[in-house]
């Protein structure tokens, strides 16, 4: 048996790994890309007739909380980076190398290993061995570590693997009870809340031990003026780090808990619009690397409860794409987008994927960047599926997800 | 015989007096809305104190979060309504989980009272169970956000003694950071034209508190000079040492209400607690006990009126009667 080959014929293809971002053909045999550009294929190709649509590197989610398949292929994701959050937490080799067995085959997993044992924040947990066994870096989970001394013994350590360490940037004393940004909005609903400087004193401590121990930083989501002012310095100076946000860090802000609307209650919580404003910025101007969905669906035994005790999260592996366009301001920034959702993730947790390049794995997503829809909470691919843009018109479609060669998911 | 309105916000032409199923916050009443159930509240307590409104109707008081003195005043106001009224306090632990609240929503619900009196301590609670019950539900305080009967009641005290609430200086002060009764005086009065002052240590103060239209003082003898109404609040004993402030004495050398400071206050000053006091911590003896510029044990009375008023108000469509554009029929 002879290989198949998909032919994507009449794309523009955006692939900001290579520069590219022109309409052209990808020719796929097997599991990888062969051609992109001008294309001779053979006779035998199964064409796709990609007229209209946009063609880049299959997107890859990183730091999410649940692997959900099927809605990462509807999200045209096909590969996600797994927060060690899991039961138990991903603190042994063992764990990560069955965490990387969920999505299989259509989509991959590669996990963050627990940075802590049990992510209590207080002993090194393997991440050696871990990284031997599969992990794409090691995570502080959900929160911080509150301990300044074992943060800099983890930063320290990771260097003999050269392991990107994923931290979570909130001060533990700071938010402690809070579930709510200091502001109007809390003082109206009476919410327990914590100033935003929460987090920018974390971004400080922790950019500062990275810059002091040379090791390789990412901040999951930063959410604050504050906290990319201190990125984007950081970065003039050289230290090794990457930061990422999410799609409702971008659009929303802290008047969401306006009514106790629980779905809108996230972690970090939801700031100003001052903040969400700089956000916007942060990621035009390339402070922030990477949009992640922070996919982190609740069940409604969870989330149907009064603000304070409701526990933060919401689904976004199905919504990544057309909010993440809109954040950036229509399909004029699409190479941006990719560059984002795609190839700084591949580039940042050293993962294959993440351009089109010969030789790449034949990973695509089609989009067709015009297709307006509207978010329906009810109709997404997960059982929990509760996301704060239910009802929001948006634009921008996935209309293909191919996955090593083969099309997994067809609008 | 209705009483004569006393209010100074007429309801509208046009305009229904209180168009809500549920009492659940101040933040969003119209002003003839609030003038109305103090003119109703008015009734209770210069004509007579007792009726037959809710005669065969139940009601049910469910407290989450312990309570005496707001728990006592919603059940005798009940009772002198002719209500069957019936409290269940609800240890606050057994109902960690919102699942067992919404259900204990629906089997309250399932029992079909008239009307429901909510006390829980997280803020949107008792607006989550009013979304899921059929019949009216009224917030006895819900964790730091809302009491609106206590705003009510002391709307209604000082309208008594002082005969408006517009133009008055209002200090509120203490514990405004974790204070439910502060947020819903701050709606009310100043939707009724009062100069509404927040006064209390900054770690106390709530943040963008002058977003909700009241001046923020956290040097007490500023915040009092002028006042008409000084409204004290209770300092929750676990916050008088530790991370928010260092002891009761220093709290009350610098924000606890005595003769002295009070000096700078207006001369026929008016002094309110929502009670209970701590007597020496937030408010000195002698002023607490002074017949002539304490309204505190009023307080309580008009707590009564009030939540008569309002239960009355709020079971009016179950029992037939509406507004037809000019009265009640």
């Amino acid at each position: 048996m002879g290989m198949t080959s998909l032919h994507i014929a009449n794309a523009r293809i955006v692939d900001p790994a290579q520069g590219r971002d022109a309409v052209g053909d990808i020719l796929i045999e097997g599991r990888h890309i062969v051609a992109t550009g001008q294309v001779e294929a053979p006779a035998d190709a199964q064409i796709i007739d990609a007229t209209g649509m946009v063609a880049s590197p299959a997107f890859i989610d990183a730091g999410i909380f649940r692997a959900d398949a099927a809605a990462c292929l509807a999200g045209g994701i096909t590969r996600v980076l797994l927060m060690p959050d899991q039961f138990p937490p991903l603190d042994d080799p063992a764990l990560v190398e069955r965490a990387m067995r969920i999505g299989k085959p259509h989509v991959w997993v590669h996990p963050f290993s627990a940075a802590t044992n049990g992510l209590a924040g207080e002993e090194l947990a393997e991440i050696g061995l871990m990284r031997e066994a599969g992990a794409a870096a090691a995570a502080t989970g959900r929160s911080g570590i509150a301990s300044t001394a074992v943060m800099h013994r983890l930063l320290s350590y990771s260097r003999a693997f050269d392991m990107t360490i994923v931290s979570h940037a909130e001060d533990a004393d700071l938010v402690e009870g809070a579930s709510a940004t200091d502001g109007e909005t809390a003082t109206r609903l009476g919410l327990p809340s914590a100033p935003a400087i929460a987090e920018s004193i974390a971004v400080a401590r922790d950019t500062r031990l990275a810059e002091d121990t040379g090791a390789r930083l990412h901040i999951r989501c930063i959410s604050t003026a504050e906290s990319a002012a201190i990125v984007a310095r950081a970065k003039e100076r050289g230290v090794r780090i990457t930061c990422g946000t999410t799609p409702a860090h971008l659009l929303l802000n802290d008047a969401e808990a306006t009514d106790y609307r629980s779905f809108a209650r996230l972690s970090p919580p939801l700031r100003s619009e001052t903040d969400r404003l700089a956000m916007v910025e942060a990621l035009k101007d390339g402070t922030i690397d990477v949009v992640s969905s922070g996919h982190d669906p609740r069940t409604q035994e969870e989330k149907r409860l009064p603000w304070t005790q409701a526990a933060p999260g919401m689904a976004g592996l199905e919504t990544l794409l057309p909010l993440t366009l809109m954040a950036l301001g229509g399909d004029s920034a699409y190479s941006r987008l990719v560059e984002v959702l795609s190839s700084a993730p591949a580039r940042i947790f050293g993962l294959p994927g993440g351009t089109l390049a010969e030789g790449a794995p034949a990973d695509v997503t089609l989009v067709k960047p015009d297709r307006a829809w509207r978010i329906d909470a009810s109709a997404l691919a997960h059982p929990a599926a509760n996301t704060p843009f239910d009802r929001l018109p948006v634009t921008g479609k996935v209309s293909m997800t191919i996955k090593g060669g083969e099309i997994v998911y067809k609008a | 015989m209705k009483a004569p309105h006393t209010s100074r916000t007429p309801v509208p032409d046009g305009a229904h007096p209180f168009p809500h199923d549920h009492l659940l916050a101040i933040e969003g009443m119209q002003p003839w809305e609030i003038g109305f159930l103090l003119d109703e509240a008015e009734h209770w307590t210069t004509h007579k104190q007792r009726g037959k409104q809710l005669r065969g109707l139940t009601q049910i008081n469910a407290f989450f979060e312990n309570s005496t003195r707001t728990l006592v005043s919603f059940e005798i106001a009940g009772k002198r309504l002719r209500a069957d009224v019936v409290s269940m306090a609800v240890a606050a632990s057994s109902v960690k989980k919102g699942e067992t609240l919404l259900d204990t929503a629906l089997t309250l619900d399932a029992m079909h009272p008239d009307v429901i009196v909510i006390r829980h301590e997280a803020a949107g609670a008792v607006q989550l169970i009013a979304s899921k019950v059929s019949c009216p539900v009224l917030n006895a305080g819900d964790g730091r956000h809302e009491h609106p009967t206590q705003a009510l009641l002391d709307a209604l005290t000082i309208r008594r003694r002082k005969g408006r609430l517009e133009g008055l200086k209002i200090a509120i002060c203490g514990d405004v950071l974790h204070s439910r009764v502060a947020r819903s005086n701050f709606h009310l009065l100043s939707a009724m034209g009062a100069e509404v002052r927040a006064v209390a240590p900054p770690t106390l103060m709530p943040p963008a508190v002058d977003r909700l239209g009241v001046i923020p003082f956290t040097d007490m003898d500023k915040g009092l000079a002028g006042a008409d109404v000084v409204m004290m609040l209770r300092l929750q004993q676990e916050r008088m040492t530790g991370a928010y402030l260092p002891s009761p004495r220093e709290y009350f050398h610098f924000y606890g209400l005595t003769e002295e400071r009070l000096a700078a206050a207006a001369s026929d000053v008016l002094v309110m607690h929502p009670g209970p006091m701590n007597r020496g911590v937030e408010i000195a003896t002698s002023v607490a006990d002074d017949i002539q510029r304490s309204a505190i044990t009023e307080q309580v009375e008009m707590g009564v009126a009030v939540r008569m008023a309002c239960l009355d108000v709020l079971t009016r469509k179950r029992r037939g009667i509406a507004w037809n554009g000019k009265a009640w029929a």
